[in-house]
């Protein structure tokens, strides 16, 4: 066959995006521990909630160490995943990941595993938190945990005058118009957690573990929820303004919220209503391409003390992983250890269904779940 | 004896250029714009082929990567789900309601500073037009926030009245109200550009002839003024379909933008391939519109 110069041309192209197409197969990153904590690169660059990273921990961490932390506070798990992958990974040394984002961080090959025996608090921690499952993966850990907690119902007293005590609050039309939720896909958890209870011929178990038909369910319920909704919020400060300027009076939240909030002397209250609640479990986790591994490692020996989990703790609203940081917690608010449930973890653990990443297959092994592209699709079609 | 290349006297290299130059101007031409179209082809056009090329791609449903198996997925989920579809609506609709507002509220400005105010009061009308653009775009729509919020300025105001609390903060009447607002000195300026150079003559004959005012407008003024208007409008239309901030700070549940889209998918979700297929969106529109904008003659006031 001869070939003009135009033919050459078209095939050589063809080839080319052939060539392209060979699927990229990301897997978990192998250990390769460092052999002790090194001197500090003098820079640390972390992902991490907004409340993660204050002046009152952060500070004398830059003083001892010589690392300079710069923070970026995501809003949701998603930008987490997105900003540890940016530029090819490697922007960002640590990231204070949800139980939601750490699979897909781990698997995806963004974060390396970290030898727990040089964060010689580890052997202090709470058992449940240890290991668990969303940060080791056959006995090798790809984060170290830091802190958890319920995602709670909170309200203006002054204008909501009798406590809620459901989640069907927030699905209530009395408040049309004065709701606000996070702007987040995960948000359907808390419509399957909700539904669980109230409409058990669904058969939701596990509220991240949706059949399509749930997931549909589910979907419908916060779309009539949409019509009460003021504003779904994106980042915590959102909501604070929305509670401050008087435009909402109802919504899910962090704890972080209600106490910002109550320290700017607007009046809220906030509960973990009878149905439970969905929560996060957070863990540190080191980039793969990390620039700065030593601060990062000494980031997370300070961060697992116990003052510095319990100063986390009690400006958050969260447990420390770490049950030494009770008697520091009691120093800086009197009965927050009991408050937060750190002098009996286990048992408040269990009430809390903790983030994870939806995936198509279900814990039983059959494929009928939906995945996460499923959920980020039905909540855009929430919002509209 | 004609003359030949072989006659020509020998020179230097730079010689012979200039003579090759001098014989076809087409190669100076070309010489002289090879930079700046090398470089718009490089990064601007190589940008937006590589944007559409991704949109044939996917990720991996789990871990999120981008794999490049080529597919039609995203172009598919685009058309058949009527929530993109009811986005990609409702943001040429906001567009287009932006556009003529600001076409309406533009034109009688325009024409009173062209024509009607001495120069000192047009000089201060300039300036008035132009400083909001000296403030951040953010800080201005920030403020607007505070306006319509519920305790806000606007709710104060009314209340002062009188008259009955207003909700429109967090709505698409806000998203109308602010995006109006912040684009309308890029609808003046191409408006008043055009009924500047509207001939004093042309108003005479209109006169000597017998229109009145409105006939005038109609008839003379509204045509010679319509290219700045096109002009005018390809601003508005284009900003307002490419915006993505003003949604999040003062839309509310239903004030999804494009935009909002693609900013999700690229910068939350990490689902770029679904993001460029429909960044490719908007760049259809825009293309449609200028074409259009082109046989209405708005490009010779550009």
């Amino acid at each position: 066959m001869k070939l003009d110069f135009r033919t050459t041309a078209i095939y050589t192209t063809v080839a080319t995006s052939l060539a392209l197409a060979l699927t990229v197969v990301a897997a978990p990153v192998q250990p390769n521990y460092p052999r002790a904590i090194g001197a500090g690169e003098g820079t640390l660059n972390i992902v991490a909630w907004e409340g993660y990273a204050q002046d009152d921990w952060v500070k004398p961490f830059e003083a001892q160490s010589g690392c300079k932390v710069q923070r970026k506070y995501a809003g949701s798990s998603d930008e987490m995943v997105a900003l540890m992958r940016q530029g090819g990974g490697g922007e960002y040394d640590l990231v204070s990941a949800s139980g939601d984002a750490s699979l897909r961080l781990i698997y995806g090959g963004d974060v390396q595993p970290i030898d727990v025996r040089l964060i010689p608090q580890w052997k202090d921690f709470v058992a449940e938190l240890k290991s668990p499952p969303y940060n080791t993966i056959n006995g090798i850990h790809y984060g170290i945990s830091y802190e958890w907690g319920p995602n709670v119902l909170i309200w203006n007293t002054t204008r909501v005058s009798v406590p809620p005590t459901s989640w069907a609050a927030i699905y209530d039309p009395q408040y049309k118009g004065k709701v606000t939720v996070p702007d987040n896909p995960i948000q359907i958890a808390d419509a399957a957690l909700y539904l669980s209870r109230h409409e058990p011929g669904l058969g939701i178990n596990d509220p991240y573990e949706l059949t399509p038909e749930q997931l549909r369910a589910a979907a419908a319920l916060l779309k009539k929820q949409r019509a009460l909704i003021k504003k779904y919020w994106a980042l915590a400060s959102d909501e604070i303004e929305l509670f401050k300027n008087g435009d909402v009076v109802i919504g899910a939240a962090w704890p972080y919220q209600t106490n910002t909030l109550k320290a700017a002397k607007v009046p809220v209250a906030d509960t973990v209503p009878e149905e439970g609640a969905t929560g996060w479990a957070d863990s540190w986790m080191l980039s793969s391409k990390s620039k700065h591994p030593n601060c990062a490692y000494q980031w997370m020996r300070y961060v697992s003390t116990p003052k510095v989990q319990a100063q986390q703790a009690v400006y958050f609203g969260e447990t420390p992983a770490n049950p030494k940081a009770c008697k520091f917690m009691n120093e800086i608010e009197t009965g927050s250890c009991e408050k937060y449930h750190l002098n009996a973890p286990a048992s408040y653990y269990q009430k809390i269904k903790f983030w994870k990443t939806p995936r198509r297959q279900c814990s039983d092994g059959s494929r009928n779940c939906t995945s996460y592209s499923d959920w980020q699709r039905a909540w855009q079609g929430v919002k509209g | 004896m004609p003359r030949t290349p072989s006659a020509v006297p020998r020179a230097g290299f730079a010689r012979r250029c200039s003579a090759a130059i001098w014989r076809r101007p087409a190669l100076g031409a070309g010489a002289l714009l090879a930079p700046p179209m090398g470089w718009f082809i490089g990064l601007y056009i190589a940008a937006l082929l590589v944007l559409f090329l991704s949109a044939f791609w996917r990720i991996n449903d789990f871990t999120g990567k981008m794999e490049r198996v080529w597919n039609l997925d995203n172009f598919r989920i685009l058309i058949e789900d009527a929530t993109y579809r009811a986005i990609a609506l409702r943001t040429v609709a906001i567009a287009a309601a932006v556009t003529v507002t600001d076409a309406v509220l533009a034109f009688p400005f325009a024409y009173f500073m062209a024509r009607i105010a001495t120069p000192r009061l047009r000089l201060f009308l300039f300036a008035m037009v132009l400083l909001p653009l000296w403030s951040s775009y953010l800080a201005r729509v920030y403020a607007w926030r505070l306006i319509f919020a519920h305790d806000g300025a606007l709710n104060w105001a009314l209340a002062e009245l009188g008259l009955p609390a207003l909700s429109i903060g967090y709505s698409n009447w806000a998203m109308w109200i602010v995006f109006s607002y912040i684009w309308l000195p890029f609808m003046i300026m191409p408006v008043y550009g055009a009924l500047e150079r509207i001939p004093n003559s042309l108003f005479e004959a209109s006169r000597d002839l017998g229109a009145r005012g409105l006939r005038t407008t109609w008839k003379v003024v509204i045509p010679m003024a319509m290219p700045g208007l096109v002009a005018g409008s390809i601003f508005t239309f284009s900003l307002t379909l490419g915006d993505y901030i003003t949604p999040v700070l003062v839309g509310g549940p239903g004030s999804t933008f494009i935009g909002n889209v693609v900013y999700a998918n690229v910068g939350i979700a990490n689902n770029i391939p679904f993001a460029a297929a429909f960044a490719t969106v908007p760049l259809v529109i825009m293309a449609l519109y200028l074409l259009e904008a082109r046989r209405l003659g708005a490009f010779k006031l550009l």
